[in-house]
């Protein structure tokens, strides 16, 4: 450092004992005070729950418990399975409306974000229909579609439509303008910025839709199958609501939730993959 | 000089720009004609919202002008071309680019050089600028010396006829900002391009170039141009030299002057009043 004999403050042994960089180590619950923490605080929830349950001070009418929730949940998908019926109906349901919102709401909203006449032309249908809660179709979507899966589908693309499209426009529009300078100042095509530098950075916003739309084509289904049809996991909740039985009930809310985790969770892998450039941080 | 041939040509440059709810355009522009020589380090100085960056913008093709053309090497400009690079004053870095490929990013824009060129071009260019072994490090991992480094080998790597600098190096901190000067000349030295520098920093107008054309404000316009008589190559050491201060002094005090007009800079007795009021 002081090849050219200049004086260093640094004694010149500084360097003989420990100057070699290490990397901090973290210890194992360091790397997942997360999870660890998150998992303890729903155990001891569940044990409290399960404790009231097992002693007889939670009423089955009103109520249920942890274990005969379990135990429903169980024999619904892997003994008598009543409920894995209901439950791939649906997901068919669910998978379908969810996919076809998505393959058309990302093109359009990229498509929508960069062209503004086509953007102002649909700007005020586009608002009107994302502020009126979707609910209100679905009278409307069964005298067009009946009673069976494709009302059910159309209601879940109905819900997951406006916050994928919606959040895609907004991507676009919020691509750094001295990036796009940057590029067409290297004589950047229209196809070279969208593939270079809109794309890219409109991702994260396309994966946060994705969530939002997932949240909204849950409740879709829920809701759709709820108040029309003879089938689904919506369906069976309103039964198991008219006839008390809260197990049945509570196990429908453990596969919905159970769903949008693990959706969720795919989509944050899927985010995480694309982000990886982002510096870490905790 | 005089013997080699223009490179840029600027005749009668204006710009104007329109706000919402004023009745009257911002003069950014008015009525610029300059020209560069082929090979020529010409730095363009002047107070914040001279027009500086306009003007770059416009030579750059990223901007059209209300009144008047450039022309490079004989040929009016209409657009962005692959005979300039542009390095901006912010890094404009892709943010999920590595360095390498970052570098290579003008040069796949361009369409200029095949696949195996842009390799060897962008490895040499991230060597020239002192970043090797940062290849794979991301924009954010990298310090804002670096990243302007990363932007300049973006540049220089598309092989430019002519380099446009904004203000590169006006975000760093003064000693990166000497060495990058210093290691500019270097560049320079071996690469041979005409080079328009744009800077707010009299001294390192100075220091880079071979002539410094100092900008008006209000509206912005062309004021005077001073020859830069200094041997090359420079050091920095330069910068030390009496006859460089007197230079110095001299673009200052017509700078001063146009700030005093401008109402940027308050004399002495407003400032006083003021602070009575
Ligand atoms: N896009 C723009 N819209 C409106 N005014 C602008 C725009 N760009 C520049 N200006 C105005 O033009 C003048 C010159 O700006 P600029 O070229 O950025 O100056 P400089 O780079 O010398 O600081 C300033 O008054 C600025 O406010
Ligand atoms: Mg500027």
């Amino acid at each position: 450092m002081n090849a050219d004999g200049q004086v260093s403050v640094i004694p010149a042994d500084a360097g003989a004992a420990g100057a070699e960089p290490v990397r901090p180590t973290e210890s194992f619950y360091q790397r997942n005070e997360g999870a660890i923490v998150g998992s303890l605080s729903v155990v001891f929830v569940l044990a409290i729950w399960q404790a009231a349950w097992s002693a007889g001070r939670i009423d089955p009418l009103f109520f249920s418990g942890p274990s005969a929730i379990f135990a429903r949940l169980w024999d619904g998908l892997f003994g008598s399975g009543d409920i894995l019926e209901h439950l791939a109906f649906s997901a068919q349901n669910f998978a379908t409306g969810f996919s076809i919102a998505a393959l058309v709401a990302i093109p359009l909203g990229i498509v929508l974000g960069w062209y503004r006449l086509p953007r102002l032309i649909l700007d005020p249908f586009i608002n009107g229909l994302y502020s009126t809660p979707r609910i209100v179709f679905v009278p409307l979507i069964v005298i067009w579609f009946g009673l069976g899966f494709a009302s059910k589908a159309f209601i879940v693309f109905l819900s997951a439509f406006f916050p994928i499209l919606l959040n895609a426009m907004a991507g676009v529009r919020t691509t750094d303008d001295e990036l796009l300078g940057a590029a067409r100042s290297f004589r950047a095509t229209q196809w070279d910025l969208f593939r270079t530098v809109v794309l890219p950075s409109t991702v994260p916003f396309i994966i946060v839709g994705l969530r939002q739309g997932l949240a909204h084509g849950l409740i879709g289904v829920v809701v759709g199958e709820f108040f029309a049809g003879s089938k689904g996991i919506g369906y069976l909740v309103g039964q198991a609501g008219m006839m008390f039985k809260t197990d049945l009930l509570f196990a429908c809310v453990v596969i919905v939730a159970g769903a949008g985790i693990g959706i969720s969770a795919v989509l944050q892998r899927v985010e995480g993959y694309f982000q990886s450039w982002r510096p870490s941080s905790n | 000089m005089g013997s080699r041939p223009n490179k840029l040509v600027a005749t009668g440059i204006s710009k104007y720009f329109w706000m919402k709810g004023e009745p009257d355009p911002i003069p950014a522009l008015t009525n610029v004609t300059l020209s560069i020589a082929e090979g020529e380090f010409v730095c363009i100085v002047g107070p914040s919202g001279c027009g500086k960056t306009t003007f770059l913008n416009i030579a750059t093709g990223l901007l059209a002008p209300d009144a008047g053309r450039i022309e490079i090497a004989g040929k009016q400009i209409d657009g962005p071309g692959r005979d300039r690079a542009t390095v901006f004053q912010q890094p404009r870095l892709l943010p999920w680019r590595t360095t390498l490929a970052n570098v290579t990013y003008g040069m796949e824009l361009q369409r200029k050089f095949d696949k195996s060129e842009i390799e060897d071009r962008a490895a040499h260019h991230i060597r020239l600028v002192g970043l090797a072994g940062f290849e794979r490090h991301y924009p954010a991992e990298l310090s804002g010396g670096m990243q302007q480094r990363v932007n300049l080998a973006r540049a220089l790597a598309t092989d430019p006829e002519i380099l446009l600098m904004d203000e590169p190096f006006a975000a760093l901190d003064a000693q990166t900002r000497e060495f990058m000067q210093a290691e500019l000349l270097r560049i320079w030295s071996h690469a041979g391009k005409t080079v328009l520098f744009v800077t707010h920093q009299i001294d390192e107008a100075a220091f880079l170039s071979d002539r410094v054309i100092v900008f008006g404000t209000r509206p912005g316009r062309l004021k005077q141009e001073f020859a830069v008589p200094f041997e090359r190559p420079r050091t920095l050491a330069l910068k030390r030299r009496p006859d460089f201060l007197t230079l110095v002094d001299g673009i200052w005090a017509l700078i001063e002057e146009e700030g005093t007009r401008a109402g940027l800079v308050r004399t002495a007795e407003a400032t006083t009043g003021e602070a009575r009021a």
